[in-house]
């Protein structure tokens, strides 16, 4: 199933490039046949067959689209799962992408990882829904956030004091690489905030006290924007569970505002729109 | 509890040029007393208060924050408030997963003419506060990385 969708998968690269329809296609590498996949940038048809597609496909390559050493290349093909594909959406209603200006070559994704990665479990995006080609044919899954958010409320059964004993952990071990935000589709600011020293408004140094506003802040400028691609989450050298900050924005957004990032391009945004009855029973 | 004797909180208070500043003056001029336990930091509006200020304050020592503006419908630009709301609104549930103390995080709508709401909510916080001791937790984590 995997290999005819490969090979579907080169066939297709191969035109788009022999016909000069695209300039690059931005897909999937593998050296090792159980090693994770890489981004690989193809620019000439007789390379396609270095692209690959397989559930070590981890990947979330929309991230790319928004690189300016990317985007010199030309005309760009991407490859996209089904959960990247919503980076898509986000990435359009946001006016980073011009959608006529790339080729979206989806494919039907039956999950990543082996276990399983946990973004997995309760997908409903296993067939992109946007791609202008789609390979292969997955059913999808029913959309049960109940069983997406089920880790989070395993979280929260906790007491606020063992939540911040444990995020002070986790966050001791934060290195501040900024892996998380390098891999981030949304994060796509030509300069970050913490980069920004006059003022400094995050404490550039690796300690628990500059870690924790940096997740607070690379969480909070996710919210109503990260798809839940956990990119983040699988690149960190800390093996921090950053999925648990996203998941409890993203619940928050479709509690309250009935939203969920990039499922409707024609919704409006969550920050940046609002409504009058917005609910305020906490505010004195 | 004995370290709450002699403890007086550090109360820091985001509040809107247009709306809560004003009320604040207006509980000075009409000589209305509110425990001086207050910082008032004035801000255009409350759609320009970063979250990051609230963690900013946190990270200086202080034990509660209070984040204040116009009522909604009355904001001097028309709809920072309207923003500012929304984004409470998604940044109490971070606040929540991180497992920061939600009582000592306040937002309030407070207008021009309500100098006695201003002496009331500074009080009821105040008071609340103290109640609460210090932010142990939050400081713990501050002096562990100095």
């Amino acid at each position: 199933m995997t290999s005819d969708i490969q090979e579907q998968l080169r066939q297709t690269c191969r035109r788009l490039l022999e016909e000069e329809k695209v300039d690059v296609v931005i897909g999937y590498g593998q050296s090792t046949a159980d090693g994770p996949a890489y981004p690989v940038f193809i620019t000439a048809p007789q390379d396609v067959d270095r692209l690959v597609w397989n559930d070590r496909c981890f990947n979330n390559l929309t991230a790319y689209l928004t690189r300016d050493e990317v985007k010199s290349l030309g005309k760009p093909a991407i490859v996209v799962k089904g959960c990247d594909d919503r980076a898509l959406v986000v990435l359009e209603q946001e006016s980073q992408i011009n959608r006529d200006e790339i080729v979206v070559i989806g494919v039907a994704c039956e999950g990543v990882g082996e276990p399983r990665a946990a973004k997995c479990a309760a997908c409903d995006v296993h067939m992109p829904r946007t791609a202008d080609e789609t390979l292969g044919e997955v059913p999808n899954g029913p959309a049960d956030l109940e069983a997406a958010y089920a880790e989070l409320d395993a979280f929260m059964a906790q007491s606020p004091e063992e939540r911040m004993a444990y995020w002070r952990g986790e966050f001791e071990r934060c290195v501040k690489c900024y892996a998380c935000r390098e891999v981030c589709p949304m994060c796509y600011c030509n300069r970050c905030i913490v980069d920004k020293n006059r003022p400094t408004v995050i404490d550039t140094s690796a300690h628990v006290k500059g870690n924790l506003a940096w997740h607070v802040t690379r969480a909070f400028h996710q919210a109503g924007r990260c798809v839940g691609c956990d990119e983040c989450t699988r690149v960190c050298p800390a093996g921090i569970n950053l999925r648990l900050l996203n998941l409890s924005l993203a619940r928050a957004a479709d509690k309250h505002f009935d939203y969920r990032a990039g499922m409707d391009k024609e919704a409006a945004p969550v920050i940046g729109a609002y409504r009058e009855e917005d609910k305020e029973d906490f505010i004195l | 509890m004995s370290e709450t004797n002699g403890f007086e909180p550090k109360i820091v208070a985001y509040v809107c040029n247009w709306c809560t500043y004003l009320g604040a003056d207006l509980a000075g001029t009409n000589r209305l007393e509110y425990p001086p336990n207050v910082r008032i930091i004035r801000l255009p509006c409350t759609g320009r208060i970063d979250f990051n200020l609230v963690i900013k304050a946190f990270e200086m020592g202080a034990d509660a924050v209070l984040v204040s503006g116009c009522h909604p419908g009355d904001c001097h630009y028309t709809a920072g408030n309207y923003h500012a709301r929304r984004r409470w609104i998604l940044f109490r549930e971070l606040l929540d997963t991180l497992g920061i103390d939600m009582n000592r995080i306040h937002f309030a709508w407070i207008s021009a003419a309500e100098g006695k709401k201003f002496q009331e909510t500074i009080t009821e916080i105040t008071e609340k506060t103290r109640a609460l001791g210090p932010y142990e937790a939050y400081r713990q984590l501050c002096e562990a990385s100095s």
